[in-house]
């Protein structure tokens, strides 16, 4: 190890999670491979190693012989400055050598605070930000995670994004990156080539022009790249890669046990939820192939505690049958299974007894909407019945605790629907009075708002966010409707809803502020402790970039959008459609129910949902 | 039921497990060896897993002592020690267990080395003073214990001090107290840096090499 690593490590707060030698950890000998790629998450090592997506892409690109892939993560700040200070630039932790040894920089981008912490990363490693400052084909950087549905805001620092599921494509990208770096090709080369991969997205192919209002006018695809890029999904999950001998950390992180996937997709179609459109269609797995993957994840970790994960694991179809299985096998060796996803309506208190024998803590529910009226018009089908019988079964069953979750601030939201939220509390406080088993223990019931953030590919995307003030104000209306003394409320702060806002739907212009922000200290800002809010306020003004033209604007119907490029398998019009059923509060079937012909099924070879 | 004892080192990149996090990775790796440890009894039960004196963050050792208490009632020893050591992370290895016939209180004196890096200085011309001071008679520090700022006397619980050249830096070994009272290895560099700051290194690395009962024999 670096001496001077050393001397920084003691000091610093647990350093075990800047060291690497974790059990399982692959280790390559450099000189067996043609890449070395780093894998950059943009957030701590808890977090990044509690990341199922990351878990599975690290094993699928190791199984390539002649690449290495080995981890990255952004150093908390005191870790930072240590390495900073020392003149240590950031470094993998399987081998211990800088980013900037690396072929392959690549990053994985779930949200959008995350995006000043990958300028952070790549500076750290002493590599240019942008992406035309980086003439040479080596380093490639370049990312993929959700946030890349729209690629937009990124554009700048990234060679290219990879739109969808990774598992196939990124090793895809390395393999022609491979073939470039031997054959010596440039790098315009490479990414005119990589543009014909499917799920692909290069910004420097797309030029973008706009309109005196501001609004994007054209965007032209360059040296034949698609016009659209459409993402990529993994069609049969029970034969595609799953890592069951993960590395185990030998310090704690966020989620300190296995993850299984039941499916991915999503049969709801939630109107507010980009997840549950970006990820259609659903596919799912065989339950004995969940079985067999969870028992062989607890075995070869000694975790003693499996979440069976998913979107909404509750409506996964075999759950039983999968839950069976597993239980056989867990049961006798003490370990557990948990579902991190429950709806109140098909909630289950056989399958919960069954899973949570011991712990009886809280359970969370998210309505996220006061009314009935405007549960219809977010297309979120849960019943007040449905969620009072579910907490009767829970307060039946020994349980003393739930969190309620809202959003404030949905389109055609009324006070009325506000207020509505503290009397869903009450109700459910009522259940508990008439249900509990013990009651000398008290409840706690708590109610968690956040502001909503309409979002890029879903129904809401052509939504304004509502102000800041005026979410405060439904806040405090709420506050003061809350009277009851065992109901707690908590609420987001209002400020990074709004950046998240700004981000989440920007254009390329929006780069410059990303950039700015950063270069004022902006890091790690998906953390309370590193937020400022008045970073962000100093750059729009620096930058002459107005935030409501992007968080609080009403898009035209006809508006060209910048992540219109990217094409997730729903239709823009159906999107439309959807929106017009939310202002007449009018629910759509789930996708189980019946196909509503969002479009997604042409991802798929047979054109056909199993949903 | 089965009462084991077994050593194990911890050195190179595991010496940043803390001992909290060392004890949840030993629960797991006995798991997926196939040894799984018994719970206690109670409301809250928790495998039986104790290991003795526990070790800063840092600090490596070559004579950590774990004690545990197996469901199984019979065990191959040295296959036990082949499989945990196949499921371990790097810088950790265990030897084969046995059955503990002392307590780990006995243990008193600790066997310790210390790599002294100093800045801008050579290590050679320092031996010489380092020898002589940590042969003074008396060697105060003041360290924080429980009850606040303390002076303390470390000289008659630090012995058979070695100091010799080891390349650009400085190798010290010691044989300390971790008995009433326990003497961190950092106090023999706080001793330094609290007498004599010249002779202070600008960053140690200690590792525990052998622990021993009163009488000074090797602990089992
Ligand atoms: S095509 Fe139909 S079933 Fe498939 S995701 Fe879209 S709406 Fe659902």
């Amino acid at each position: 190890m670096d001496k001077r690593l050393k001397r920084i490590l003691p000091k610093v707060q647990k350093p075990a999670r800047y060291t690497g030698g974790e059990y399982n950890q692959i280790i390559k000998d450099k000189a067996d491979v043609d890449l070395r790629m780093a894998f950059c998450f943009p957030d701590t090592y808890e977090i990044g190693m509690s990341n199922i997506g990351m878990r599975i892409l690290y094993g699928v690109i190791n199984k390539m012989p002649d690449v290495w892939c080995e981890r990255v993560f952004a150093p908390w700040g005191d870790m930072r400055e240590e390495m900073v200070q020392a003149g240590i630039p950031l470094y993998a932790l399987e081998s211990g050598d800088p980013v900037s040894d690396f072929d392959v920089v690549a990053f994985s981008i779930g949200y959008e605070m995350a995006y000043t912490t990958v300028l952070d990363m790549l500076h750290l490693s002493g590599i240019p930000l942008k992406s035309a400052d980086r003439p040479d084909l080596v380093p490639l950087v370049f990312a993929g995670g959700t946030s890349c549905v729209n690629p937009e805001p990124m554009a700048d620092f990234l060679d290219l994004m990879v739109i969808g599921e990774g598992e196939e494509v990124d090793c895809e990208v390395l393999e022609l990156f491979r073939r470039a770096k031997l054959e010596g090709w440039s790098k315009r080369e490479f990414l005119v080539k990589a543009a014909q991969i499917q799920g692909v997205y290069v910004p420097s192919l797309y030029e973008h022009s706009y309109n005196a209002d501001g609004t994007l006018a054209s965007v032209t695809a360059l040296e034949g790249a698609p016009e659209r890029v459409k993402k990529r999904i993994i069609e049969d999950m029970d034969s595609v890669y799953f890592p069951t001998a993960p590395i185990v950390p030998s310090t704690e992180i966020v989620h300190d046990r296995v993850n299984v996937e039941l499916f991915r997709g999503c049969i709801r179609g939630c109107r507010f939820c980009q997840a549950g459109y970006v990820y259609r269609p659903v596919r799912a797995k065989s339950p004995e192939i969940v079985a067999r993957q969870g028992i062989e994840l607890l075995k070869n970790t000694g975790y003693q505690e499996a979440t069976l994960l998913s979107l909404s694991s509750s409506d996964y179809r075999h759950l039983s049958e999968a839950c069976d299985l597993m239980l056989d096998w867990c049961e006798p060796r003490a370990c557990s299974l948990s579902l991190p996803s429950l709806r109140a309506d098909n909630f289950s208190m056989d399958i919960m007894q069954r899973l949570q024998k011991v712990r009886k803590g809280g359970l969370t529910f998210a309505p996220e909407a006061g009314s009935q009226r405007l549960r219809d018009a977010i297309n979120k089908n849960v019943k007040e019945e449905d969620l009072l019988h579910s907490c009767k079964v829970a307060f039946q069953g020994g349980w003393n605790g739930v969190k309620l979750y809202f959003m404030l601030g949905l389109p055609t939201e009324t006070d009325e629907d506000v207020v509505g939220i503290s009397e869903i509390a009450n109700e459910v406080l009522h259940t508990w009075r008439e249900n509990a088993v013990n009651k000398n223990r008290g409840v706690r019931i708590t109610v968690s708002t956040s502001m909503f953030i309409p979002k890029p590919h879903s129904p809401f995307q052509w939504e304004a966010q509502v102000p800041m003030e005026e979410y405060m104000r439904k806040v405090e209306l709420l506050r003061d409707s809350i009277k009851a003394r065992n109901v707690t409320y908590n609420w987001h702060d209002a400020k990074t809803s709004f950046i998240e806002a700004v981000l989440s739907r920007g254009d390329r212009k929006i780069g410059a502020l990303i950039e700015e922000v950063w270069r004022t200290g902006g890091y790690l800002e998906a953390w309370g402790d590193y937020f400022d809010y008045n970073r962000w306020a100093y750059a729009f003004e620096t930058c002459g970039i107005d935030p409501a033209f992007y968080a609080n604007r009403e898009r035209g119907k006809d508006e060209l959008l910048p992540w219109d490029v990217i094409d997730v398998g729903v239709a823009k019009r159906h999107l439309w459609h959807e929106r017009e059923r939310a202002y007449a509060s009018t629910l759509s079937p789930d996708c189980r129910k019946q196909c509503t012909g969002c479009g997604a099924a042409s991802l798929l070879k047979g054109g056909v949902c199993d949903a | 039921m089965l009462k084991l004892r077994m050593r194990f080192e911890k050195t190179g990149r595991a010496v940043y497990i803390s001992h909290l996090d060392l004890m949840h990775t030993f629960h797991r790796v006995f798991l997926r060896a196939g040894y799984p440890l018994k719970h206690s009894e109670g409301f809250n039960p928790h495998p039986i897993l104790s290991i003795a004196l526990p070790l800063s963050v840092g600090h490596g050792s070559v004579c950590e002592i774990m004690d545990v208490t197996l469901v199984q009632d019979t065990v191959d020893t040295a296959q036990m020690a082949v499989d945990l050591n196949a499921v371990l992370p790097e810088g950790i290895r265990v030897q084969a267990p046995y059955i503990p016939e002392t307590k780990a209180s006995a243990i008193k004196w600790l066997r310790v080395m210390g790599r002294y890096e100093y800045d801008g200085k050579q290590a050679v011309e320092l031996i010489a003073p380092l020898r002589a001071f940590y042969t003074c008679s008396e060697l105060p520090v003041s360290r924080k214990t429980k009850r606040g700022e303390g002076i303390i006397d470390i000289a008659p619980y630090v012995k058979d001090v070695t100091i010799n050249a080891d390349g650009e830096d400085v190798r010290l070994a010691a044989t300390v107290s971790v008995n009433e009272p326990t003497i961190n290895p950092e106090l023999l560099v706080k001793v330094l840096q609290q007498n004599d700051p010249e002779l202070a290194p600008d960053f140690a690395e200690f590792t525990r090499l052998e622990i021993f009962t009163e009488k000074m024999e090797v602990f089992r």
